[in-house]
């Protein structure tokens, strides 16, 4: 076993197999790193690592294959719904497509990608990874990025006069019939780390009963967009995030709905 | 199977990728094309494929692109407007050198423009309507066998160089009714498709992954260096064209798609007045038959007709250098003003006789 490994074991417990251990590109602080430990060990945990391919976004998310050893394809700007449609349709619905796309992705220039695909009655599952701002291209307004939050494109705080207001997409889309569960979750606390990864293994096993489409938005730090400390970044969500995009699970036409 | 029937160009299109294996469509509608995308979804499910009505042409090209990278055969069609919001999903299946096959049934523009005929597409699918400088193979069929032949040749064509394919229609091919013998051609193996996304667990554990974003030091010039090695070998190898009356000609007219019928005609009736006129039609207009027009075109008085302002002549310049007289007949050579105008033979060969 090398030293770093066992670093790490001691540090973190284990490390799942389907992580690729090499040096991240991620900023420190940064949750991506998280978010793709716990698609790890979800997919791990369900065993389909041989069944499953991932669409990464345009965005921090670009590179998740250097670091997740599954199928992988890169989407241009917004599409990764319909590049994992395609995937879902040319393997005829028997594999599991997820994406995972950042908020300037999915709910600016994808907006409309993504709701299509859900009134499509495609059987996906989209990973939101709402970050409140543009964090690879510097840090700029986001439909998501909060009521005076500073951003490189909103220099003195977001307007809602001038620039309108935050959006909701774990909300927005309960009113699609194709769609049997959507959460917000966040990775702020332990607490809500752990409710992340029930909330992705459930949107993951809807896909794999072929019940619909299963949704989850996690609110994730960003400390170089936001210019701030990764400290400082979690507090930020728990006080401000939060605040703005409650968590919890908005809908869910399983059976199992009272789980989360 | 074989079997002689009459069918318009875009039905012979459908039977083309249907022949060829095509489980896999997706589709948005706009004229004139609408037939091809109606029949695939009447038809692909009785045959245990998929059809899936988009959203948009962005969504179309962008499933394509999931779906050939997953390995099957898979296509979209559109016309002049949805081929412009393609152009970035087209240049993103360039970048993931994947086999992708893609009709545009040309319609006039800029803009909206009208639904009926034209050819002013041919810059945007030859010289690359997307981003980032790459080619891809561009075939021009002038008849509804060969629509129905080179589709087939398209599926070939895409996997065996993991490029896109277009094929360059118009709407008078598109929606004209010829008999046609659908005999599947027999186009020999193709590469097998171990790159598929089918998930690890079918590759014995080894994962399959496409990335096109190349941020990594060393990964951008070695894979600039292998596109173009691959596009100098089609170049060399799929170059197609076909000539008529051309031995003599001292006249030579260059035409592609429905206008090189109108030249034909122009230059059948030039032989009865005993005019040495001749014909030559690229097939492929990328790679453009540059030698081959070089060589048949001599020192002949060379005439570009296409329905355009003038988008194919360019490449007929470069092909035959400056030292021949170059002239053109275009769309303000249509019969009549409104959008259904057209070139007719009668005009090509007026206007050829003036320079003759
Ligand atoms: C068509 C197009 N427009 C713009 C860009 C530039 N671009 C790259 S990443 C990005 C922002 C992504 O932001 P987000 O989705 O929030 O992801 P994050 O980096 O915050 O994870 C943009 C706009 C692009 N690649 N393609
Ligand atoms: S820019 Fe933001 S989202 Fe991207 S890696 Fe850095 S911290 Fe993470
Ligand atoms: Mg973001």
């Amino acid at each position: 076993m090398d030293v770093n490994r066992e670093v790490q074991e001691k540090l973190v417990g284990f490390q799942p197999k389907l992580i690729v251990n090499q040096p991240g590109h991620y900023c420190p602080g940064c949750q991506y790193g998280v978010l793709t430990r716990l698609l790890a060990e979800v997919i791990e945990e369900l065993g389909i690592e041989g069944d499953i391919i991932g669409v990464s976004a345009v965005g921090c998310s670009i590179f998740i294959h250097s670091y997740l050893d599954i199928d992988f394809i890169d989407a241009l700007h917004g599409r990764a719904p319909e590049v994992a449609s395609g995937v879902k349709a040319a393997n005829f619905g028997k594999k599991i497509v997820f994406t995972l796309q950042g908020d300037g992705d999915l709910a600016a220039i994808g907006m409309g990608d993504l709701i299509n695909a859900m009134a499509r009655g495609e059987h996906l599952t989209t990973i939101f990874l709402n970050n409140a701002n543009y964090g690879t291209t510097g840090g700029q307004m986001a439909p998501t990025t909060l009521i005076g939050q500073k951003s490189t494109t909103t220099p003195h705080g977001r307007r809602d006069d001038v620039e309108g207001y935050p959006i909701h997409v774990a909300e927005l889309v309960t009113s699609l019939q194709n769609v049997v569960y959507s959460a917000r979750c966040a990775m702020n606390t332990v607490k809500n780390v752990n409710q992340t990864k029930k909330a992705l293994a459930k949107a993951m096993r809807i896909q794999m009963q072929g019940l619909g489409y299963g949704f989850v938005e996690v609110l994730s730090a960003c400390p170089s967009g936001w210019k701030m400390s990764p400290m400082d970044s979690l507090e930020w969500i728990e006080e401000k995030m939060i605040a703005e995009y409650p968590l919890g699970v908005f809908k869910d036409e399983t059976d199992e709905a009272a789980e989360l | 199977m074989s079997k002689k029937m009459i069918c318009t160009g875009n039905r012979a299109v459908c039977y083309g990728a249907i022949d060829a294996g095509c489980r896999h469509f997706f589709g948005y509608p706009i004229t004139p094309q609408n037939d091809i995308p109606e029949y695939m979804a009447a038809e692909l499910p009785k045959l245990g494929g998929i059809y899936k009505q988009t959203e948009s042409e962005i969504s179309s090209i962008n499933m394509v692109y999931g779906a050939v990278a997953a390995g099957v055969r898979a296509m979209t069609s559109t016309s002049s407007p949805g081929f412009s919001l393609m152009q970035e999903g087209v240049s993103g299946i360039a970048a993931a050198e994947l086999p992708a096959v893609l009709v545009d049934v040309q319609r006039g523009g800029p803009g909206l423009g009208t639904t009926q005929t034209a050819q002013m597409d041919y810059f945007q699918a030859v010289k690359g309507g997307g981003h980032g400088g790459y080619n891809q193979i561009v075939l021009a069929p002038h008849s509804v066998q060969e629509t129905y032949d080179l589709v087939q040749t398209a599926f070939h064509l895409a996997d065996t160089y993991m490029i896109m394919v277009i094929i360059l229609m118009d709407a008078i091919l598109g929606q004209m009714v010829e008999q046609i013998k659908r005999e599947p051609l027999d186009l020999g193996p193709v590469p097998e498709k171990d790159w598929a996304l089918k998930g690890k667990g079918a590759k014995g554990g080894q994962r399959n992954v496409f990335s096109t974003m190349l941020l990594f030091p060393g990964q951008y010039l070695p894979y600039q260096t292998r596109i173009q090695e691959k596009y100098q070998k089609i170049k060399e190898q799929e170059v197609r064209w076909e000539a008529a009356f051309s031995d003599d000609a001292e006249t030579l007219l260059v035409s592609y798609g429905s206008t090189a019928r109108v030249s034909l005609e122009a230059v059948s009736r030039a032989r009865k007045e005993n005019k040495k006129w001749g014909l030559f039609r690229p097939i492929t207009l990328w790679p453009f038959p540059e030698e081959a027009l070089k060589k048949t075109a001599r020192g002949a008085r060379v005439v570009v007709v296409e329905d355009s302002m003038g988008q194919m002549i360019e490449d007929v310049r470069l092909a035959i250098g400056d030292r021949l007289p170059l002239h053109f007949v275009g769309t303000l050579m249509r019969h009549q003003s409104g959008s259904g105008g057209m070139i007719f033979p009668e005009r090509v060969y007026e206007e050829v006789c003036q320079w003759t």
